[in-house]
């Protein structure tokens, strides 16, 4: 029996040497980044989210933005002189998980905050035909009535504690008195006029 | 930037993968999977009478293989793969952008140059500034002010002969790089919801509009002791201050009754973001050009 057949012929040891053969790229492409000061240290001035940005991002995520909306500026001059000064990792440290996507049916999102003001975001959330005519984005009337859930935003920020995001006992205490009463709109605007405003650049 | 030990950690992986790879297609290159070859160069497998060659890869296969491997092997020395090693070539993503920023700011300089010695007015009546005017705010302004510059509910129209904060180039050129917050306090509580009904009257007789003679003639004192300070004894507005004309008839939002009382009530906070940051010098005086020559027709 020689070495060929002795692998085909014995599932274990071939699925070993499978696992062998492929481990090779994650080792190499992502293992050391899990130890690169540039991927898991924040930039200067990175804030983790308020209470009412972080509802405001899981709004973001319940409604599937990140499906149509990439939060990734590409090192290109396309993609910078449109949306401005390309993404980096250290802007994503808080992120769990990142929403940086591949998929673009809108625009990318990553420095959208203070592109706007409230009151366009509100607009065109309502209806985005009401300001763009040509758009094919949905509507989320709904979120102009949703209440956002006080009980748990302490609970979530409680959680990204554990997993290293530096929120202070009282930013915790303090979650449910910021969100109590507050529409989702509200929350999910606070949320987009937060993105990407620390790192800016003339087109 | 790899610690030395993640750098190591990067090459010496990559190379053994490479070697392995290669010795992998080396060693199978003519192998049989029968050691006692048969005679008829089959494998000796018979599956319901079906036998099984036994041959090596066809020649045009395996020298595929084989111009990969040399292309990694080229790769690894001119791009940076192998750790810190940056390559022969120097080359990084960040790189290859800025040299295409470079290529693109010299074009830009020369488009933009053209209209330095020029004066907005002189750009405004310039058939091809304003072609290029048409396409900056076509990508920048017409999210909100509408692919015309007619403008939505909430949101300016720049062609009428209206401002808010003024129309003199100066103060578009302000409005575009700096941005502008609108602030009217709202006066629900201080004028009472009958104050604010009378009010709102009275806001539409400075416009013409169809009001309650009775009720404008009590909101009359309400807007000289509290709209006044910022609109004006007349109604005129305050372009220092944002503060609309109301005897125009030109309405942000609308004239309907409610739309004023909920203005009154609640006040308005109508804010233009700055685009000093997002959009270069020279755009911004495209687009100060542009917007002037909306209005000069």
């Amino acid at each position: 029996m020689n070495a060929h057949e002795k692998v085909e012929k014995n599932i274990g040891l071939m699925m070993i040497l499978m696992v062998v053969a492929i481990s090779f790229g994650a080792l190499v492409e992502i293992v050391p980044q899990f130890f690169n000061k540039a991927t898991t240290e924040p930039i200067e001035g990175l804030k983790p989210y308020t209470a009412m940005q972080l509802e405001g991002r899981d709004i973001y995520i319940r409604e599937g933005c990140n499906v149509c909306h990439s939060q990734m500026v590409r090192p290109f001059r396309s993609e910078t002189e449109r949306y401005g000064h390309y993404s980096v990792a250290g802007e994503s440290v808080y992120d769990y998980p990142f929403l940086w996507g591949s998929k673009r049916t809108g625009p990318d999102l990553a420095r959208v905050g203070g592109r706007y003001s409230d009151e366009w975001h509100r607009a065109h959330m309502y209806n985005p035909r009401n300001v763009v005519p040509e758009s094919n984005m949905p509507a989320f009337p709904w979120l102009f009535d949703n209440v956002v859930d006080h009980t748990v935003t302490g609970k979530k920020m409680a959680a990204l504690q554990t997993l290293g995001v530096p929120y202070t006992d009282e930013d915790i205490a303090g979650a449910e008195a910021a969100v109590k009463g507050k529409t989702e709109i509200e929350a999910l605007i606070a949320y987009l006029q937060n993105l990407g405003v620390l790192l800016k650049q003339k087109r | 930037m790899l610690t030395t030990f993640w750098s190591w950690w990067v090459i010496i992986l990559t190379v053994t993968n490479l070697v392995l790879i290669t010795w992998l297609l080396f060693a199978n290159k003519k192998i049989a999977v029968n050691e006692e070859d048969t005679e008829d160069q089959t494998t000796g497998h018979v599956y319901d009478g079906i036998e099984e060659y036994d041959n090596p890869l066809p020649k045009w296969w395996f020298q595929m293989f084989v111009i990969t491997l040399v292309f990694g092997v080229f790769y690894f020395a001119l791009y940076p793969s192998l750790g810190n090693f940056k390559g022969f070539l120097n080359w990084t993503s960040i790189g290859q952008w800025e040299g295409e920023m470079e290529v693109a700011n010299a074009k830009y300089a020369e488009t933009f140059g053209q209209y330095k010695e020029m004066s907005i007015e002189e750009i405004a009546a310039d058939p091809k500034a304003m072609k290029i005017g048409t396409r900056l705010f076509a990508n920048n302004c017409s999210v909100c002010h509408g692919a015309d510059g007619g403008g939505a509910e909430g949101f300016p129209n720049l062609t009428d002969k209206d401002w808010l904060y003024g129309g003199a180039p100066e103060q578009i050129a302000v409005s575009i790089s700096n941005g502008r917050m609108g602030n009217m306090p709202p006066w629900g509580e201080v004028l009472g919801e009958d104050g604010v009904i009378n009010t709102a009257e009275y806001v539409r007789k400075l416009s013409g509009l169809e009001h309650d003679a009775a009720k404008a003639e009590a909101g009359a004192t309400h807007f000289a002791t509290v709209c006044a300070a910022c609109h004006g004894a007349d109604g005129k507005g305050m372009h220092v201050l944002g503060a609309p004309n109301l005897t125009d008839d030109v309405w942000l939002y609308n004239d309907s009754r409610e739309a004023i009382r909920h203005a009154i009530r609640n006040g308005r906070a109508n804010v233009m973001p700055a685009q000093v940051d997002k959009l270069r010098e020279d755009k911004i005086r495209m687009l100060t050009a542009y917007v002037y020559g909306l209005s000069q027709e």
